[in-house]
């Protein structure tokens, strides 16, 4: 009995977690879709890794508050590279993405084996992050993501305004007057705030799903950017309660992958069932103009000289 | 790490070489110590080569993270072959991989042609799924089979070399070589045999289609490649530094060079380079390998960044402070040409006197009066400046335009 009320705690806790953060890197995860920077998530996450090693190599702790501070300055500083590169070269955005996603990261597995090596005990686990272990979420991380993410979102809301002005018509924005590269590293920052508080529960790989599905499957019910937002908070966060549940009801299915698949199901949902944009109403549409086209010609044979002329 | 053990034991045969046997077994081990390194650098050079040949493409194509999405998404594939077969080397395992891979970019279109997801948006949704169906698969029905997640993702270089490839009885060298030089082989070909038709469809793909030269065949041929040597390269470097191995030296080279042919030169080139400099990098730390490689091609993308000619950030830095000084320049000759010979001259062209009449910060306005002398665009007489001939026709080009 008494264990059975520890699991479902844990459970809860997993629960409010994955929802606050599905809820969470869904607002953030609008904009990138947006803006066509779905897998700048990808990048972060993965630039994010050295910065976890260095956080640790300089503390020696494995607070998950020094590592997710690692994992931001990292991922921002990739980002930043990013930007730049694009800026001041030919190379396109998607190579700029590329190397830096993959350098960063081979930098941080050095500086990984670099820790193995020193045979640091405390290191066990830090490895995690790859992957996630979305299990082992603490009611701590649970108040972390609950506190940054809020923050993020807080920052958002004050800037709405530019942002929304800045992810629809950029040409407009600086035209007039805004500082659009500042604006454009403030909403990376703020991606790199969500993504770094998902690392530990979904992991890496998996993080950029969490920032680009649920926005995908939230774009295909409105054309209210404020709506758009609301549900993909939305669903992030019932990916987030579902994905737990399932993989709490069998053994040996990891969270963080099964939170991953609830996410794809939704936008699955949503790109067959979704009004208007849906592709089933869309086969309706199409039929309905089919049969009226049908009709017409057919009365059109019928009386060729009323229509012939 | 197997690799570091190895040279420690480079020392200890010494204290004991007097006895032939043993001088002899000391020779036999430093030769395979010496083969090792060898062998290792032999499948990153192939390694890295096999990958940068279709980056190259992938770069110009706008299409690098099509190879992200696939080193991912490849992984369900492998689970399953592994399933099948129970070996970690079996050809079918790159066969099913290969499969899952233009699998991905089958599903990454489909996606697309709905026309409700963007092309990032249907990568980014596409492979997290895969890669999902993978991990799951791995830890619900793989946790008393030896399929070490790490080792799958990460990839290990150091052990390549330790799984060899026998003929009647003869050792011939790591498997992976063979392996790996395969499909370089096949990158090659495909390269030199549609060199013409993946140039046009590269940048013109309207043209390419116009002309009947089949842009979604050379696309989907281009995609078969690069999934069939993301797998070969899985094993050696894993699936997210098969990625800096694609991107990296194409990237690298597009700062270099406009020609095509020179960027595949060039790109396998400075692939050689990150493997041979990562690998003894990662030798000097201790520390991995196909991670020290992806860091040295970070290091020489941001050297070639810093200094190649004309389109570096030094390059740049410096025709920008150029400019900067050659537009002062002729705003001063411009300035003492529309004065000249007239009442106001002497006054116009006094040196004290010049930052006003520009709006000029005074230091600065010595400072160009010095280059202006030293490109000898003025003359100075006393406090005066006067034009020379050459100012003159420089002030002159100058209002002309």
């Amino acid at each position: 009995m008494n264990t059975l009320i520890q699991f479902d705690y844990t459970l809860m806790i997993v629960a409010i977690g994955a929802a606050l953060l599905g809820a969470v890197s869904g607002t953030l995860g609008t904009y990138a879709v947006l803006r066509r920077q779905s897998l700048l998530g990808d990048a972060i996450s993965h630039a994010a890794l050295p910065g976890i090693a260095i956080a640790f190599l300089l503390t020696g702790s494995k607070t998950p508050l020094i590592l997710v501070l690692g994992a931001a300055i990292a991922g921002w500083l990739g980002t930043l590279l990013i930007l730049s590169i694009v800026r001041l070269t030919r190379i396109k955005y998607d190579s700029a993405l590329g190397i830096i996603l993959s350098t960063f990261f081979g930098f941080g597995l050095v500086l990984h084996t670099l820790i193995q090596r020193t045979g640091n005990a405390n290191q066990a686990g830090l490895d995690t992050f790859l992957f996630g272990q979305a299990a082992t979420i603490l009611e701590s991380d649970v108040l972390t993501i609950g506190i940054l993410g809020g923050i993020a979102i807080v920052i958002m809301l004050v800037f709405w305004k530019e942002l929304k002005l800045l992810v629809f018509d950029e040409g407009f924005a600086a035209s007039l007057g805004f500082p659009i590269r500042a604006l454009d590293i403030l909403l990376t920052s703020l991606l790199v705030i969500a993504i770094v508080l998902g690392l530990q529960a979904v992991g890496a790989v998996l993080m950029s799903a969490m920032l680009v599905a649920p926005a995908v499957a939230a774009r295909q019910w409105t054309n209210k950017l404020s709506v758009m937002m609301f549900l993909a908070a939305g669903f992030g966060a019932l990916a987030g309660v579902g994905g737990t549940i399932i993989s709490s009801s069998a053994s040996r299915i990891p969270t963080g992958p099964t939170i991953v698949l609830c996410a794809t199901v939704v936008v699955g949902f949503s790109i067959v069932l979704a009004p208007n944009r849906g592709l089933l109403w869309d086969w309706f549409r199409h039929q309905r103009n089919k049969r009226n086209l049908k009709i017409t010609a057919s009365r059109l044979l019928k009386h060729p000289q009323r229509g012939g002329d | 790490m197997g690799l570091v053990s190895a040279p420690t034991q480079q020392t200890q045969p010494e204290d004991n070489s007097e006895s032939v046997v043993k001088a002899s077994a000391t020779w036999g081990r430093l030769g395979e110590v010496i083969q090792e390194h060898l062998d290792i650098q032999l499948i990153a050079i192939v390694t890295a080569v096999a990958c940068a040949l279709p980056g190259v493409f992938l770069v110009l194509r706008r299409m690098t993270l099509m190879s992200d999405a696939i080193s991912h998404a490849i992984l369900p594939g492998i689970v399953l072959a592994f399933f099948l077969t129970e070996s970690l080397s079996s050809p079918l395992l790159i066969l099913a991989a290969a499969g899952t891979g233009v699998l991905t970019v089958v599903f990454v279109e489909l996606l697309q042609r709905t026309k409700l997801v963007k092309e990032d948006a249907a990568i980014g949704l596409t492979f997290p799924a895969l890669f999902s169906i993978g991990v799951i698969l791995i830890s619900r029905f793989a946790g008393n089979v030896h399929l070490d997640m790490d080792a799958v993702l990460l990839g290990e270089l150091a052990y390549a070399p330790l799984n060899r490839l026998n003929v009647f009885g003869r050792d011939v060298g790591p498997v992976s070589v063979y392996v790996m030089g395969t499909i370089l082989l096949l990158n090659l070909a495909f390269i030199l045999l549609f060199y013409k038709e993946l140039k046009l469809a590269t940048f013109d793909a309207s043209l390419a289609a116009t002309l009947g030269f089949a842009p979604t065949l050379i696309h989907y041929g281009l995609m078969t490649l690069v999934s069939v040597t993301t797998v070969g390269a899985f094993d050696a470097v894993g699936s997210i530094l098969v990625v800096a191995l694609i991107a990296g030296p194409p990237a690298t080279a597009y700062l270099i060079t406009n020609r095509l042919s020179l960027m595949l030169t060039l790109s396998a080139i400075i692939g050689s380079v990150n493997a041979v400099g990562g690998y003894w990098l990662a030798y000097l730390f201790d520390v991995s390998i196909a991670g020290a490689i992806a860091t040295m091609t970070l290091l020489v993308f941001g050297v070639i960044f810093l200094v190649v000619p004309n389109r570096g950030i030094i390059a740049i830095a410096r025709r920008r402070t150029r400019q900067k000084w050659e537009f002062a320049q002729t705003m001063l000759v411009i300035h003492l040409f529309n004065h000249e010979g007239l009442p106001e001259a002497e006054a116009e062209s006094e040196i004290a006197h010049l930052h006003e009449h520009l709006r000029w910060d005074p230091t600065f306005a010595t400072q160009v009066v010095k280059y202006a002398l030293n490109n000898r665009c003025v003359s100075q007489e006393e406090t005066q400046l006067t034009l020379t001939e050459r100012g003159r026709s420089v002030a002159q080009q100058a209002l002309v335009q």
